[in-house]
């Protein structure tokens, strides 16, 4: 039955990953200290902060507060994972665009929240924005331009659609 | 912080999973979607030798109509909950309730019955699950039971279950259209628990309440059924001044020992449970 170390397989960022690891490994830690994805920081490790925000078979999920071994045979992606090529992610420019950041701690997670957001929801008012990133907490209080960025990338992204 | 290592167990049917936890002992502990167990990992406030992941098992997942009830497997996300075209239509108490969990990483993962199973006093569903007389399916090696609401929560964080059972799934009655019902919660930041809470469905006919079920989150270390209220409620005229009602809800922490912490004092929490049960009892039969 139970075993010590479990082989698992993960796909992060369109690339294939088989990692032996502890049961006991946290999801974060395996895109950080195994595979090097530390564009998903750590914040609160509570559950609570959103930092380690990441898109799990497509939702979003907060890294911290998932096993490696319950990740198994998932689709990951991270905030490294956004941009193709050199062309950043609508939701990247419109984080730049519109100074929805100043230490950036929680910028990775915001992004990621706001990424679920809009494919749920692809013309948020601001009190849906709001409630959609109510799991992120940004120390710097700049909420108000992160939800003018929010915003920003659904007309965008709504452009580029043709919706 | 890491959590203190254990084994993991990761079974693809009830059965497999009912055998591991037989098998692992009284210190191995059920994992549904983590969203509580993990933190309590990490912060090393629980040391299970064994984690029993009911992640893969398919048949516990789902939302079924059955006659004038609802199934929910244990293992429904409170997403696809609060999504859910069924407990939106029959049962929207829970859909309310369930919309304010925590917020949306959270609802992707965290389960109706993993919630249910943690039965802390400050979460929601618990209270919903009294409020609607919800019935409890156990699960053991041994056999089946089924667990009333009522008797399901025990103490703090403790439930009916034996170390060895899983709940596999939640019924739930439909309540037809002429019951209304409301969620009201207050807590101080968006994703808080609630510092009280109160669940309510209300049946009204011609203008006055019919009968009402009310129970109330964080107001002791179980879910509370706020029967006081729900016997003064009965006949209660809903036009009018809302004196009636006003007073029925002045009743709403008879029985009730709510805890003194961080959030709140006792008394102010005698005094919230009121306030929130007369907002939930208007809002249940406005509209």
């Amino acid at each position: 039955m139970a075993q010590r170390k479990m082989t698992v397989t993960v796909t992060v960022d369109g690339v294939r990953y088989e990692e032996e690891v502890e049961p006991r490994l946290l999801l974060v830690h395996l895109l950080r200290d195994r595979l090097g994805k530390t564009g998903t920081p750590i914040g609160c490790d509570t559950g609570n902060c959103g930092a380690c925000t990441v898109m799990l078979d497509g939702r979003s999920a907060k890294s911290c507060s998932v096993l490696a071994v319950q990740a198994d045979g998932s689709e990951i992606l991270t905030v490294e994972g956004l941009a193709s090529g050199d062309e950043w992610h609508p939701l990247q420019r419109a984080f730049h665009e519109e100074h929805a950041l100043q230490c950036g701690y929680c910028t990775p997670g915001m992004i990621m929240a706001s990424l679920d957001l809009l494919q749920v929801n692809p013309d948020p008012d601001d009190t849906e924005i709001r409630e959609g990133l109510e799991g992120n907490l940004c120390r710097c209080t700049g909420y108000a331009n992160i939800v003018r960025a929010v915003r920003r990338a659904a007309a965008e992204s709504r452009e580029v659609s043709g919706a | 912080m890491i959590p203190a290592t254990f084994d993991y167990v990761r079974p693809s049917t009830l059965g497999e999973a009912a055998a591991a936890l037989a098998e692992a002992g009284e210190d191995a502990k059920v994992l549904a979607g983590g969203q509580s167990l993990l933190p309590l990992l990490r912060l090393r406030l629980a040391y299970p030798s064994v984690l029993v992941d009911l992640g893969r098992v398919a048949e516990l997942r789902g939302i079924e109509d059955r006659g004038d009830r609802l199934h929910i497997g244990a293992m429904t996300t409170h997403d696809e909950v609060v999504n859910s075209p069924l407990v939106n239509e029959h049962c929207p108490l829970l859909a309310r309730a369930t919309a304010t969990v925590a917020d949306p990483a959270i609802r992707h993962r965290g389960t109706f019955g993993g919630s249910l199973s943690h039965a802390d006093p400050a979460g929601d569903l618990p209270s919903v699950a009294l409020a609607l007389d919800a019935e409890f399916r156990l699960a053991s090696a041994a056999g089946e039971r089924t667990v009333p609401a009522a008797d399901f929560f025990a103490d703090y964080l403790t439930t009916a279950l034996e170390p060895d059972e899983i709940l596999t799934g939640v019924s739930v009655p439909k309540l037809g259209p002429d019951w209304g019902c409301h969620y009201e919660k207050f807590h101080r930041t968006a994703q808080a628990w609630a510092i009280v809470g109160v669940a309510a469905a209300v049946r009204h006919s011609g203008g006055a309440v019919v009968e009402a079920r009310i129970a109330l989150t964080n107001m002791g270390a179980t879910p509370v059924r706020a029967h006081a209220v729900e016997s003064a409620l009965a006949g209660v005229p809903l036009n009018g001044s809302g004196a009636g009602v006003r007073e029925a809800a002045l009743r709403a922490d008879e029985g009730t020992n709510p805890p003194s912490d961080a959030d709140a004092g006792a008394d102010y929490r005698r005094h919230l449970a009121k306030v929130l049960t007369r907002r939930a009892v208007i809002a249940a039969t406005s509209g």
